[in-house]
């Protein structure tokens, strides 16, 4: 075990498979001789030079559309988009072109790319740098959406999107960064598409992704103090998603809250949502109740963010209302 | 060049022409189906750049891309199949006329989205470039892609990381129904290299031998590790911007003047070839009647194929889940 950094832990995972496979390269905005807007990258250019950690000029058309030519023609990009409103830039060569050359060309490519992106607010970086885009790409065949909540998952995580032959979209929670805890020795990837039960409860099921995992365990430590035992589940990937997991904890517990830092409208948590409702209507004793942002753009002010994001008192209200 | 490599070249003209008329044919038929955007009147483009580039190489295509695939060796069976939606398509159905692709022969694939081409041939040009394998890519676009941000950031850093790259401009006059003149700031769409500093040229597109020794001085270029260029191939489309299109905003006499034997990219170099080279009309006929031949056994193909089974339409979207399919 060791103690690391959330940001650490997904530079130790790029470094790795750098290491293991000169195909691997990074590219992006800052990400060479500054080592990344939030020091994801810090010392990759240094250590394997410039043509492998390539800095490039503001243009995410370019970084993605360039990844997804080297991703068919042998190499295997990590390109970084600084915060996911910016992949909105790059959102043709993403949807239109990585996500589909797979199926439209028959079968015969693959893309083995990863698009790694900070997402979410709490830094007080307004409508245009605290997004949370990921049901956009949920919605998207062909892609796999990744959202890692603790160093160790992040790792682990970034190990298998690299090896994945398939475009991986990685979300990183901006206030995640900097967050430490253990790691395991040695470099175990985790698939994609596995769940984890982050703590174990018998009363209600919490499915909460990213930043919002810490803040559901936060409110369950509450809750535990009024007499109500939440299991906290991190699906880890938005797509491929364990239903299993989900659904084995839902049979149990009866009852669900689902907390994302998205607005509420058209968010991943609504798919969530009506999948149980399709699926596990039978087993629920309450209403499924979800826990968002509010509808409106992410403010500025550290008081209206803090109102518009969702907050621990926000997910202990949502739990006490069906019990 | 050697008579029997104008001879080559003369084959492939004809050979996309001909295979871009019974598509039309088809088309009308319905037995091809969807969209298709025809290349007729724009032969000698992907010829002449095609002749200079060797099968490892990588062209991205666009979505009139019939000339350019065939021009680098497509199979007429897979594409007519794949025009008829038929499981033995490039895309086993999946693509259709949009959506050629053939990674063994260096095609990355035809591109419905304008300008789509760009940053994936930049992206093919820096693997080559990473891996060592001193491959180049084609990036064939039309003259409405250069309206695209992509092509500036693809045109940007393909000069700046000096990427084998060769952005090939179609300029045939119109972007769908936009007319250059309403859609473009600069005289030339070569001018739009001049920006990042880029070796350009603007040339007669509907001359074969001039294509061909432009791109051949293009290419050596970029395999000689000096970067990107530029070529405006000034040429005209035969056809509407799709078939069957209500053909509105082009005057009749302009397009007359195009298909006129002094415009034709075929008639001209066919003439060439009798006047300068001592080809004779038996030897153009009998390459004639050998396509007609390939053309029609690759229609029979299609006609022929099965159609794909319903449950491979879950397949191919990730290359290990298979998603879940009606019930």
């Amino acid at each position: 075990m060791r103690n690391v950094f959330f940001s650490e832990a997904i530079r130790d995972a790029i470094r790795n498979e750098m290491l293991n496979d000169p195909r691997v390269f990074c590219i992006g905005e800052d990400i060479g001789r500054v080592g990344g807007s939030f020091g994801v990258t810090a010392g990759l250019y240094k250590e394997f030079g410039e043509e492998r950690v390539r800095d490039t000029p503001i243009s995410e058309q370019a970084i993605v559309g360039l990844s997804a030519g080297a991703a068919l023609t042998g190499m295997i990009p990590v390109a970084e988009i600084m915060y996911n409103d910016f992949m909105l830039c790059a959102a043709d060569q993403i949807i239109n072109q990585a996500a589909k050359f797979r199926y439209m060309y028959g079968g015969g490519m693959k893309v083995p790319m990863v698009v790694r992106m900070a997402v979410g607010g709490g830094l007080q970086c307004a409508a245009q740098h605290s997004q949370s885009l990921e049901a956009f790409l949920v919605h998207i065949p062909g892609l796999k959406v990744v959202y890692p909540s603790t160093p160790a998952d992040a790792l682990g995580l970034m190990i298998s999107s690299i090896r994945d032959e398939n475009p991986v979209m990685f979300f990183e929670h901006q206030l995640l960064y900097q967050v430490s805890d253990n790691v395991p020795d040695g470099f175990e990837p985790i698939p994609l598409g596995i769940a984890d039960v982050k703590k174990e409860g018998s009363d209600i099921t919490i499915v909460a992704t990213g930043l919002c995992v810490k803040k559901s365990l936060d409110a369950a430590e509450l809750l535990a103090k009024e007499g109500i035992n939440a299991e906290v589940v991190d699906p880890r990937t938005l797509y491929p998603l364990d239903k299993e997991t989900i659904y084995r904890s839902l049979a149990k517990t009866r009852k669900v809250v689902i907390v994302t830092e998205e607005v509420k409208r058209g968010a991943w948590s609504a798919e969530m949502a009506s999948n149980i409702a399709e699926d596990m209507f039978e087993s629920l004793d309450k209403k499924i109740v979800r826990v968002g942002a509010l509808n409106t753009p992410v403010p500025f002010t550290v008081s209206l963010e803090e109102y518009v994001l969702p907050q621990v008192n926000n997910i202990v209200d949502a739990v006490k209302s069906v019990f | 060049m050697e008579k029997r490599e104008l001879l080559d070249l003369y084959q492939t003209m004809q050979t996309i022409r001909k295979f871009e008329f019974q598509t039309s044919k088809s088309f009308a038929e319905e037995i091809v189906q969807g969209f298709v955007h025809l290349y007729i009147g724009e032969e000698a483009i992907a010829t002449g750049v095609c002749a200079n580039l060797n099968r490892d190489d990588y062209i991205t295509s666009t979505h009139r891309g019939h000339g350019h695939i065939i021009a680098k060796g497509a199979d007429l069976k897979r594409m007519m199949a794949e025009l008829c939606g038929r499981e033995t398509g490039y895309c086993k159905g999946k693509g259709g006329s949009m959506h050629i692709a053939d990674t063994d022969l260096g095609i990355l694939g035809a591109n419905g989205i304008v300008g789509g081409g760009f940053n994936l041939a930049c992206g093919a040009g820096f693997s080559s470039k990473m891996l060592k394998t001193n491959q180049v890519c084609v990036c064939f676009f039309g003259d409405g892609a250069t309206g695209t941000g992509a092509s500036h950031e693809a045109m940007n850093i393909a000069k700046v990381w000096k990427l084998p790259v060769i952005f090939v401009n179609e300029n045939n006059l119109y972007a769908d129904s936009c007319r250059i003149t309403d859609g473009l700031a600069s005289e030339s769409t070569a001018d739009r290299a001049l920006a990042y500093h880029m070796p350009h040229y603007s040339i007669d597109g509907n001359d074969v031998l001039t294509v061909y020794e432009t791109a051949k001085e293009a290419i050596e270029r970029a395999r000689n590790g000096e970067g990107p260029s530029f070529i405006e191939c000034k040429t005209y489309r035969w056809r509407g911007h799709f078939e069957v299109e209500p053909e509105t905003y082009r005057p009749p006499e302009e397009l007359k003047l195009w298909k006129s034997k002094e415009k034709d990219p075929i008639a001209r170099f066919e003439k060439y070839l009798l006047e300068n080279h001592g080809v004779s009309e038996e030897e153009v006929k009998q390459i004639k009647a050998s396509i007609d031949k390939e053309v029609k056994a690759a229609v029979e193909f299609a006609l022929n194929s099965p159609l794909p089974d319903k449950s491979s339409a879950c397949t191919d979207v990730y290359t290990d889940i298979v998603e879940e399919g009606r019930a």
